[in-house]
């Protein structure tokens, strides 16, 4: 179960986050809706342990151990997956290596062995097949030259085939045809299980028609000002975001 | 020669001196005048300092300290080291500087021929000391002649080791590559862990007409040696010529290559990988001269220098004014690991034609912050991660070789020397 408390994180004397507070527990999907800037990629990494930011107050506990005394290696290995709104392009590291390097990396941290290399090659085949994610795709240095789409999708394959118990999705629609919104959906959704949360950043309703969210909330300007249900993001969509934030936000 | 006056003898100079007249001049298939003559034009130009302008970055005469004496004859316990390439590989074994036949095996196709080297014209382009002292010094190496034609399959690996400490050795080699021959040949220099000696290499190439070479040096000396190594390199018509160096041990190195094209419509690739730590100074010297039109150059050179190590590159392309539609790229890049950690790059064009694509570029920075989060997001351990990130950096160096064989090769020394899994 993660459970952030009175969160402040500020990056180069600015303050991006101003107390947020939620909790997730297993099993639950909660969405974070929210203007433009209003902190929600912050919080994506402040969650997965980038070191830009500075935590002046709160705490994030997740099962149990305070995430913000581990690094970004140690979260993934507790079980913390982001995937991110901008996926990075690396040349020189091919695909195929660094997933199973980040498979085995994890399996490790667990006193698991390391995965065979015919099974892995079994399991990616398998999951990058659900995926759309083509053969061709994994032969290629990681993310590189990827299509905006392909990369999300590539996200997507990277979580199923790490099989966190936190899942941060941080606008995986964004960039995605209607097809791939469906495919990426129902990647996501085969997830979804009783012992597995997920937070999902979006700006749109149309990727909460394919992954129902439990919850609902509204980040503005580093806070979280309305939570509700998933017909919360029904009525933003009719009404934009101006009942929650005040008369400065479009 | 200005009116400058000499500076004071160093305590190595004097020693040399003294090595030298005490030589025994007729050995190695090189008369003595040969010496006499090189260790003149030593004498005259001394060890080099930063005011010559091709050493600014490698003071010879403040690192150089002490001069060893050269080793006198071939060391009898040898640790050969296992062969690089499990395809089929002929070993040389040049020991303390001498050829050692009994140590050699494999077995070369026709027309390959390898015989103690024999006294020939000089293929370097200009007068360098340190070029000069192997010239004096020289030991027995070896001259490789590939025939014309001839596609030699099996790689050829010379083994440079330097036994026990406190020598110096100075091999040189020849090696002929004949008309539309097809060869690889791999040079690795390697001494006992810890030992203090000195290397001084020269090496003279000849690619022929329509041939294809490739050359690989893997410098792995020990980290107290000082390691010396200068290559002439000529190339003919329609060659297509490889050249890799990759610098890994030594407390200091120095690698120059001398290249000139000599025939038309020829490429070639020099690359190189320098991976440096502790005080280690590198310096790798470079010289394209495009003597004829059209012809073609790719060098690349990738340093990755941590702690207070300290990497030089200085490259020069020179386009002579008939070498017409000349293409000559430089690149220099390196990735610093510390603070403390220096680069020196200095890529230099020269260019006397008119209807010419070259270009030349030079990169310093370290690694990427957001490219390290993103793999340590995926649970990778952040050593783990920097040293993938150091191996991409380089990778670029060595994909570049289209000859899968050597990108393999080359690949597995990068990961075992980075200490890295995958
Ligand atoms: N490194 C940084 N330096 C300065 N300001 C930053 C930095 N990173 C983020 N910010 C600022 O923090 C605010 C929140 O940014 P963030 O990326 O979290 O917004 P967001 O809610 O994800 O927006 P979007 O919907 O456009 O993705 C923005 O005003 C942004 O400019
Ligand atoms: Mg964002």
């Amino acid at each position: 179960m993660l459970e952030i408390k009175n969160l402040h994180a500020h990056v180069e004397g600015n303050e991006i986050l101003r107390g947020i507070d939620l909790t997730v527990k297993p099993g639950e999907v909660h969405a974070i809706m929210g203007p433009n800037g209003s902190g929600k990629s912050t919080l994506s990494y402040v969650l997965a342990g980038k070191e830009d930011y500075e935590i002046t107050e709160g705490s994030i506990s997740y099962n149990g151990e305070d995430m913000l005394e581990l690094g970004a290696d140690e979260r993934a290995a507790a079980g913390m997956f982001l995937a991110f709104q901008y996926p990075i392009e690396i040349p020189g590291v091919a695909t195929m290596t660094f997933l199973k390097t980040a498979l085995n990396a994890q399996r490790r941290s667990r006193g698991l062995e390391d995965l065979p290399t015919p099974e892995f090659m079994k399991l990616v085949k398998e999951k990058s097949k659900d995926l759309n994610v083509s053969p061709e795709m994994l032969r290629r240095p990681l993310n590189v030259g990827f299509s905006g789409g392909e990369k999300k999708r590539a996200e997507i394959l990277q979580m199923a085939l790490l099989e966190p118990t936190l899942c941060v999705l941080d606008e995986t629609d964004s960039g995605l045809d209607i097809d791939a919104l469906r495919i990426v959906s129902e990647g996501v959704n085969k997830l979804r299980d009783p012992s597995r949360g997920m937070i999902v950043i979006t700006h749109y309703q149309r990727l909460l028609d394919h992954i129902v969210p439990d919850f609902v909330h509204v980040l503005s300007k580093g806070k979280i000002v309305k939570s509700g249900g998933k017909e919360l993001a029904l009525e933003l969509e009719a009404n934009g975001y101006a009942d929650y934030v005040g008369e400065e936000a479009a | 020669m200005n009116a400058e006056v000499r500076v004071q003898e160093t305590q190595a100079e004097a020693s040399l001196i003294e090595q030298f007249a005490g030589l025994a001049k007729d050995q190695g298939g090189v008369s003595a005048e040969t010496r006499e003559k090189a260790f003149a034009e030593f004498k005259e130009a001394g060890l080099p300092h930063r005011r010559v302008e091709e050493w600014h970055y490698t003071d010879l005469r403040a690192k150089m300290r002490q001069a060893f004496a050269p080793a006198a004859n071939a060391g009898e316990a040898v640790a050969l080291p296992e062969l690089l390439d499990d395809g089929a590989t002929a070993r040389i074994a040049i020991v303390d500087g001498y050829y050692r036949a009994d140590l050699s095996s494999g077995v070369l196709p026709e027309g390959v021929t390898i015989s103690p080297i024999a006294e020939g014209a000089s293929l370097f382009p200009a007068k360098d000391a340190i070029i000069s002292l192997n010239a004096a010094f020289q030991q027995e190496g070896v001259s490789i002649e590939v025939a014309e034609g001839v596609e030699v399959a099996t790689a050829i690996e010379i083994s440079h080791i330097t036994t026990g400490a406190e020598k110096a050795t100075y091999p040189r080699n020849r090696f002929v590559v004949g008309n539309g021959a097809n060869v690889l040949i791999v040079e690795r220099f390697l001494g006992e862990a810890g030992a203090v000696y000195q290397t001084n290499a020269a090496t003279e190439i000849r690619v022929g007409d329509e041939a294809s070479a490739t050359f690989i040096k893997l410098q792995d000396e020990s980290r107290k040696a000082q390691h010396l190594d200068s290559v002439a390199l000529k190339i003919g018509a329609h060659a297509d010529v490889n050249h890799f160096t990759l610098n890994a041990g030594s407390d200091l190195s120095r690698t120059q290559l001398f290249v000139e094209f000599e025939g038309e419509e020829s490429n070639l690739g020099a690359r190189g990988i320098s991976v440096l730590g502790d005080t280690q100074h590198s310096d790798v010297t470079l010289f394209v001269d495009h003597a004829v039109p059209n012809c073609e150059s790719r060098e690349l050179y990738k340093s990755v220098i941590a702690d207070k190590a300290r990497s030089v590159f200085q490259g020069k392309i020179i386009v002579r004014p008939d070498a017409q539609k000349t293409d000559g790229q430089m690149m220099v890049q390196s990735l610093l690991l510390s603070e403390e950690a220096e680069m020196n790059a200095k890529p230099e064009l020269e260019i006397f034609a008119d209807d010419v694509q070259c270009a030349h570029g030079s990169t310093t920075g370290e690694i990427d912050e957001d490219l390290l989060f993103y793999l340590r997001a995926r649970g990778i351990p952040e050593a783990e991660a920097r040293k993938m990130l150091v191996l991409a950096f380089l990778a670029e160096a060595i994909e570049e070789i289209e000859n899968e064989r050597v990108v393999a090769l080359l690949e597995t020394q990068l990961r075992a020397l980075l200490g890295s899994e995958e």
